[in-house]
């Protein structure tokens, strides 16, 4: 089972007036834009000669017709991109309140760095001679991520932390196949995140799920009862995803190890505890840690990510190919199973080449600006700055585990919704005509209506009052049942709600061109 | 500290109105032997800009960028002039700093970009409908298996010799779990044949094209043997721009493509980050891994952008779902969208022709070379040479007079003897003929 | 004479002589929103009760749909492909998942009545 089955509308709702029509469509700084086929008209934004190339050496296999690509000149495509950027939220335009997603300040000197020609410009399978700077940072960064786990180990190259969560699955499985036994089960809390069953089962496991408690812990007693020799690993996540501290975390460490299993600890919530406390000393066999969470590398609008897993001694031996090692010569990639050093016992490769060094590049800025004192003093004012949010908006909005304090991030549910009409989503969407982007909706789903709020240590008291002042009087206004702002929220975004219903049931995914254009793109 | 906001009254005024005498009273929840203090972490302290760009100048100073010298490699990942307006653009902060598009009402500018990616990935493939981007090639491509495996209900899957060996390594160590993996013959400069190997076992065929030799192959053959016994295709490409001036593989038969995009709008970058392009059938749409943009309405129907299709991921379908993947490569996608859109037809194309040109004059003056034998008969901007002795050593001391003379096909097969005098050589627009000059004086001399 | 009878996954089964229709109830429907995609067994396909029978997708949820009672699928309703919505609009009949035969009509007689369903859903 364990399919998120909590449904919630999803069409666009009913239309209301669009206020002032203007000629163009476009609305002062607010533009409407095409897409680039429809904008595209046979001009060119770059400048190249044409040169013939004869088919001897094409291997009879020289294309036929045409791609179908617009052609724009440099300006009309500068301005489509820039039209297209406007209409979108960013943290360098306000507070993002996501849960679990750590939208901290992305500093701008990550982004010099990682162009240096020296790092930006250097291909993956030069000579090793010739790129010993790039893998003396990739050192570098190893150190600061064991040191800060308190973990002897790290395996650099998942791309993204669900890829990671894949590494150290595999690596367990790996361990596990090593002492020749056979364990088929991974224990995962209800509250996970759907990466952690995902995973999971795409490493062969079958998953069993491990109940919360009513006060948002996981259920060690349930856990332990469930270990057996068929377990292979426990996934949990730490801080939890309700925003909370697992104090047992030690006992059920030390339980699953006594019951031969391993455990992969979730990462995702590192922000909380780094600089203050090393999962290390948890009894973690391995975590993987979301660089673009923790550690400042930007969203991007989705990606790229990177997730390196810190790894246990039991588990160090397994991690993938390729492995940096450091000789008379300096230092070395391992990319040859064959030749991995003593000890080493590779499962295998997660993905070609080494790794996001072009996040490893903006990971280490951001690590070497801060130092020790300032992680630590970041990971201290996210979670003070979460408990901020919980103390002053748990009056008006329903926390479930309000009573002690959260940790970087705050949960509440909608039981203060209860009788007015008002959802969590039009809570939420509500938030955007304020300029917010919403919180974390419906997650964990062991809540009902979930909002989860998390801050970060980015934002100024300032900017927590200004929010906390919205929420506070966003709520008080729908226990009142004064649903104007909310229905049919949000009214002054670039687009009203969108009828995700449609989009699903006749999905449209790409461009096609009216009819009478189709003779010329084929 | 200059990324932190909160000042010390800040902090105390906040912990007033918490209620809480220290911010350490908020990890009550924490084991106090867990508590580690600072000491324990042995690092350096905060630094100021000046100084860590000092640090970071130093170590990017010890390598040779592929600008900085003659540069020939290639095997996955090329060198091609960005033009300088897509970097501008990326680094815009409604870019740059946004979140997934889960909002989609404040999202529209990624959800649109996505919208012409998807469009523009299906239409340089010649297939029907794309996704939002994955990693990159290589875990598309063992992606592209899984996915295989799925809609046939098989386990088989056949790697061609061609196929990129870190691609392999990577199909195998995820796929291998759902059925055997079987790799096909190294027939570096030809196509192996892999009809004898399919039968109703296999759920897919893997080939590339060009493949790691850069040999241009005709999939046509393969995608017949493959479907007559009721199995997919599963073509990889990874350089995009040969799209440019080759077929697609979807006018062959390929029934998903998995290609790697880094050649497009994104630098080199030491091996990441890079895009993964994954395209398929309309048919196989369900099956499909990864983030899918659609069109749809808004409440005043306007023409907008949602991610859709999102019960196959692991948000929804948990332990069920087609994949585990949760980002795609966002800002890279952005970069690919956008240098393709400054090149647009024409401009892709002839790209890619000066890209065959240039790997064409290198050939020959390469094999004008005594001892140097051309083994790729057929290719776009990448090429096989045999040299009289082991490849690596000659790489490496080229290197140490400040050429990058290629990749020698034994650092991507070391367990194989038989490829150990084969270097692979790309050349791109960004290539002159002082550096054909420099690298064949030096191989000359080297030989 | 057709029975209907009801399960605590929400899910209707109607009885009428050898044969059975499965669907889901007014109540699934709406706790799952607007259906974009159900996924149907095929023919042949032998289910136990309380085994995974089906798939239906809203946007934002997936569930799975367990068969009532043990024995083989005979059809399903290919309507649903191209309008989903049916499952919203009328759950209870046009909205149907598959056919089957039951092996075992004690497992029917087991399940609960309209009453003790419509009990059952107020307790949630």
């Amino acid at each position: 089972m364990s399919m998120n089955n909590q449904g919630r509308p999803s069409s666009a709702g009913e239309t209301s007036s669009p206020g002032m029509a203007t000629i163009s469509g476009d609305r002062g700084l607010d533009h409407e834009e095409p897409l680039i086929f429809e904008l595209g008209h046979g001009a060119s934004g770059v400048d190249f000669p044409d040169v013939t190339v004869s088919d001897d050496r094409l291997g009879g296999m020289r294309r036929r017709g045409k791609i179908g690509l617009p052609g724009l000149s440099e300006p009309e495509v500068v301005r489509h991109y820039v039209r297209l950027s406007r209409m979108n939220y960013a943290i360098d335009s306000g507070l993002y309140p996501l849960g679990s997603c750590t939208m901290k300040h992305n500093p701008r000197l990550n982004e010099k760095m990682a162009r240096l020609p020296g790092f930006g410009d250097l291909h993956p399978m030069a000579p090793q001679s010739v790129t010993q700077g790039a893998l003396e940072l990739i050192s570098q960064l190893m150190n600061w991520l064991t040191t800060l786990t308190g973990m002897p180990a790290v395996a650099m190259s998942p791309k993204a932390g669900a890829h990671g969560e894949l590494c150290g699955l595999l690596a367990i499985r790996a361990a596990i196949a090593a002492r020749g036994e056979n364990r088929r089960r991974v224990l995962v809390p209800e509250s996970a995140h759907g990466t952690n069953p995902a995973t999971a089962a795409f490493a062969g496991f079958t998953v069993d799920e491990v109940p919360a408690k009513p006060n948002g812990h996981v259920d060690a007693e349930a856990l332990k009862a469930k270990l057996g020799p068929d377990v292979a690993a426990i996934m949990l996540t730490n801080p939890n995803t309700c925003g909370l501290f697992e104090g047992e975390v030690k006992e059920i460490a030390d339980a699953v190890h006594a019951a031969g299993a391993y455990f992969y600890c979730d990462g995702a919530n590192f922000n909380a505890i780094a600089g203050k406390v090393r999962p290390g000393d948890l009894g973690v066999d391995a975590m993987h840690i979301n660089l673009h969470k923790t550690f400042s590398t930007p969203h991007g609008g989705g990606g790229p990510g990177a997730g390196p897993v810190v790894l246990s001694e039991r588990l160090a031996p397994f991690a993938p190919i390729p492995l940096l090692v450091s000789d008379g010569n300096g230092l070395r990639l391992v990319e040859d199973r064959a030749k991995a050093p003593a000890g080493a016992k590779p499962f295998g490769r997660m993905c070609a080449f080494h790794g996001q060094m072009g996040m490893f590049v903006r990971a280490l800025t951001y690590m070497l600006s801060h130092g020790r004192d300032g992680v630590r003093q970041a990971s201290e004012d996210a979670v003070l700055s979460a408990n901020y949010i919980l103390a002053s908006l748990k009056d008006v909005m329903s926390a479930p585990f309000g009573d002690g304090p959260c940790m970087h991030e705050a949960l509440f549910d909608d039981s203060f919704l209860e009788g007015t009409g008002v959802t969590t989503l039009d809570f939420a969407k509500a938030m955007i005509d304020e300029g917010y982007h919403p919180m974390t909706m419906y997650f964990p789903l062991v809540v009902h209506g979930a909002m989860l709020i998390e801050p970060t240590e980015s934002e100024s008291k300032a900017s927590l009052d200004r929010f906390i002042h919205v929420l506070h009087t966003l709520a008080v206004e729908a226990r009142a049942k004064k649903t104007e702002r909310f229905a049919g929220a949000p009214h002054l975004a670039p687009r009203r709600r969108l009828d995700e219903t449609a989009a699903a049931r006749k999905p449209v995914l790409r461009y096609k061109p009216p009819e009478s254009f189709k003779e010329a793109a084929e | 500290m200059r990324y932190l906001p909160l000042t010390q009254d800040d902090r105390r005024a906040m912990l007033a109105k918490i209620g809480a005498a220290d911010v350490d009273a908020l990890f009550r929840d924490v084991p106090k032997a867990a508590m580690a203090p600072l000491s324990a972490f042995g690092l350096p302290d905060t630094q100021g800009e000046m100084e860590v760009e000092r640090a970071l100048s130093k170590l990017a100073a010890k390598n040779v960028a592929a600008g900085a010298a003659p540069f020939f490699c290639g095997a996955g990942a090329y060198k091609h002039h960005v033009p300088s307006a897509v970097d501008h653009l990326i680094q815009r902060s409604e870019f740059l700093t946004s979140y997934t598009p889960y909002q989609p009402e404040i999202a529209q500018g990624t959800l649109q970009y996505l919208f012409e990616f998807q469009t523009q990935v299906a239409l340089l493939t010649g297939m029907e409908v794309a996704n939002a981007s994955l990693y990159d090639g290589s875990t598309a491509t063992a992606e592209a298996v899984l996915m295989a495996q799925r809609v046939t209900k098989r386990g088989k899957a056949i790697l061609s010799g061609g196929l990129h060996p870190h691609y392999a390594e990577t199909v195998e160590t995820v796929a291998s779990l759902f059925g055997p993996i079987v790799r096909g013959a190294v027939t570096p400069g030809s196509a192996e044949d892999l009809t004898a190997l399919v039968d109703e076992e296999t759920a897919c065929v893997v080939v590339q094209s060009p493949d790691v030799f850069g040999l241009i192959r005709d999939l046509k053959a393969i995608a017949d043997a493959a479907h007559a016994k009721g199995a997919l295709l599963i073509a990889v490409v990874t350089e995009v721009v040969s799209l440019g001036l080759l077929e697609p593989p979807g006018a062959q038969g390929a029934d998903i493509v998995a290609a790697e995009g880094q050649s497009v709008g994104n630098g080199l970058n030491f091996g990441g980050p890079y895009i993964g392009l994954f395209a398929t059938r309309e048919k196989f749409l369900r099956q499909m891994p990864g983030r899918l943009c659609g069109e749809t309405a808004d409440a005043q129907g306007r023409r907008g952008y949602v991610l859709t299709l999102s019960t196959r991921e692991q948000h929804i379908r948990r332990e069920k779902a087609t994949s585990n993947i949760c980002t795609n490569s966002g800002l890279c996608t952005l970069a690919f969208t956008i240098h393709l859109s400054l090149l647009g037809e024409e401009g892709l194309t002839r790209l890619a022709r000066i890209n065959h040109a240039k790997a064409n004059a290198l050939a020959d003056r390469l094999a004008a070379v005594p001892g140097v034998e051309l083994v790729t008969p057929a290719f776009f901007n990448e090429f096989t040479v045999r040299l009289p002795k082991p490849a690596a050593p000659v790489v490496d001391a080229l290197a140490a007079k400040g050429v990058i003379a290629g990749v020698p096909a034994s650092r991507l097969l070391p367990q194989d003897k038989s490829v150990e005098k084969l270097l692979i050589l790309a050349a791109t627009e960004t290539s002159t003929d002082d550096d054909f000059a420099a690298l064949a004086s030096a191989l000359k001399e080297a030989l | 004479m057709s029975e209907t009878r009801y399960t605590d996954q929400h899910e209707w089964i109607r009885l009428d002589g050898e044969e059975a229709t499965v669907g889901i109830t007014k109540f699934a429907a709406e706790s799952l929103g607007d259906v974009v995609f159900v996924e149907l067994p095929a023919s042949g396909k032998a289910v136990t009760a309380g085994g995974e029978a089906a798939v239906v997708e809203s946007v934002k949820a997936a569930s799975d749909i367990y068969a009532p009672a043990g024995g083989t699928v005979t059809g399903a309703n290919s309507a649903l492909e191209k309008e989903p919505s049916k499952v919203n609009e009328d759950p209870e009949g046009q909205g149907w998942f598959f056919k089957m035969k039951i092996s075992d009509k004690a497992e029917f007689d087991k399940l609960m009545d309209a009453t003790a369903y419509g009990k059952f859903v107020e307790s949630l």
